[in-house]
């Protein structure tokens, strides 16, 4: 019974919703300040992220008479969920590594596309032609990155000697080492390409598309988009930590840094290049991402058989 | 004031209409979102959907192809929300007062569909981008 008010207490409160959201809203306020800065902005006040998510909560849900009203409501909860159960995740073992099974990278996995799949889900139950176009993009650009990551994340696999364990991998730092440094970096574009961030937010398309995916969303329900966005925008920068950079296994303060310096990285890409086309996101995953990570698999394989750790 | 009022207050999301402006109006709403005045620092954003949008930016006297289509727009943005007639020819008419294809100010087309419907009014030709920010003010002020 206590153990399951605890694991209830850890969705819920602590590393889990409210925190998440918390910490994940300073985090969108981070992306809107510094895009601001860079732009020559003043940008918005601190608690920005914070109003407009009490703002849209208290606005009216509007439903597309044409649309599938269960999917459609039902796909920003699944999203949130998705998000909700990697970031406790993510948190339990950064915080307390030793003290039980929670996941390993499989299951991050699995979760990381779980609120994509909700987006396509809910998007394309909205009966728009606007967010029908931007479903098919999501869907292709799933498919583009999905490889790359996963192959970026097999680099970790035979650096880590086949653990498949979130604690052991957090325990060596793969960046330090040629074939690890390319796979962060690919799996660095790939979080860009989750988050919808330039220049792969082709789904999103705000000039040509509206908002694309979340055309039709209003209220309360655009407000839980909202949510799993800050909410990514938290956990999947720590995974990018928790993989490549060694965690938060050394001193905490050196954990924070990390995640602060993928968080900028992300939002200087996002600030310095112009959006990509379809195809061309698709070509560069495929083509161009794919091929760097092969060369990265084969020299982790051999750095791993011959024992050079810098290869 | 109730925690739905002071929360939108606080951040607006506007969505553009032009309803056969000559896109003066159109150009200094553009130059709200440069460095120079930056309505972000306010939380005024420009959204691509009048789902998402709290605040309805129309510009133009409102031509017979465009009236009902800024109805449609009306019913399709969630409410509460406030439409702002920009420039002399939204807020009534302005030079085509007397012409063919016109027919009728924001306001009139707006209250057809919504008697109660909050109209707020930026006069000018074009009016300068101080003038719609002080009018966006003000009107919320008012709300």
């Amino acid at each position: 019974m206590t153990q399951a008010i605890q694991n209830l207490f850890w969705l819920l409160i602590f590393p889990g919703f409210v925190f998440t959201v918390c910490l994940g809203l300073v985090a969108s306020w981070i992306v809107r300040k510094v895009s601001a800065l860079v732009q020559w902005r003043v940008g918005p006040p601190f608690f920005q992220p914070f109003y407009d998510v009490a703002k849209l909560m208290g606005k009216e849900v509007l439903i597309p008479e044409a649309a599938q009203r269960v999917v459609f409501q039902v796909a920003p909860v699944v999203g949130l969920s998705g998000a909700l159960l990697l970031s406790t995740m993510l948190w339990r073992i950064t915080i307390d590594p030793t003290k039980l099974f929670v996941g390993d990278l499989i299951v991050a996995i699995y979760l990381m596309v779980l609120p994509s799949l909700a987006l396509i889900l809910g998007s394309s139950a909205s009966a728009s032609p606007h967010a029908s176009l931007g479903t098919s993009r999501e869907m292709k650009l799933v498919m583009g990155y999905e490889l790359s990551l996963v192959l970026a994340l097999i680099v970790v696999l035979i650096k880590s000697g086949g653990q498949l364990s979130l604690a052991a991998i957090a325990e060596q730092t793969p960046v330090l080492s040629i074939s690890g440094l390319l796979a962060f970096l690919v799996a660095l574009l790939c979080v860009q390409a989750k988050l919808g961030f330039v220049p792969f937010d082709i789904a999103e398309a705000e000039t040509e598309l509206g908002s694309g995916v979340l055309m039709e969303y209003s209220g309360a329900l655009l407000a839980v988009w909202k949510l799993v966005h800050a909410m990514l925008l938290v956990a999947l920068p720590l995974f990018l930590v928790t993989v490549f950079l060694g965690g938060f296994t050394g001193a905490f303060w050196a954990g924070i840094v990390k995640y602060v310096i993928v968080l900028v990285l992300l939002i200087l890409i996002k600030n310095t290049n112009p959006r990509v086309r379809i195809d061309q996101a698709m070509k560069f995953f495929w083509s161009y991402c794919g091929v760097v990570m092969a060369v990265a698999i084969i020299l982790a394989v051999i750095g791993n058989y011959y024992g050079i750790s810098w290869l | 004031m109730s925690w739905k009022i002071w929360s939108l207050k606080k951040s607006v999301w506007v969505f553009h209409v032009n309803t056969g402006a000559c896109n003066n109006c159109d150009i200094e709403i553009v130059d709200l979102l440069t460095p120079k005045f930056d309505v972000e620092r306010l939380g005024i954003k420009l959204v691509g959907s009048p789902r998402h949008a709290d605040a309805l930016l129309v510009t133009g006297g409102v031509t017979r192809q465009a009236a009902p289509r800024l109805r449609e727009v009306y019913r399709q943005t969630s409410k509460p929300c406030v439409v702002f007639a920009i420039g002399a020819c939204a807020c009534d008419k302005g030079i085509f007062t007397t012409g063919y294809h016109m027919v009728g100010p924001v306001d009139k087309i707006i209250k057809e569909i919504d008697p109660n419907a909050i109209i707020a009014y930026v006069p000018g030709c074009p009016p300068k981008p101080e003038a719609i920010i002080s009018g966006v003010v003000t009107a919320l002020s008012v709300l």
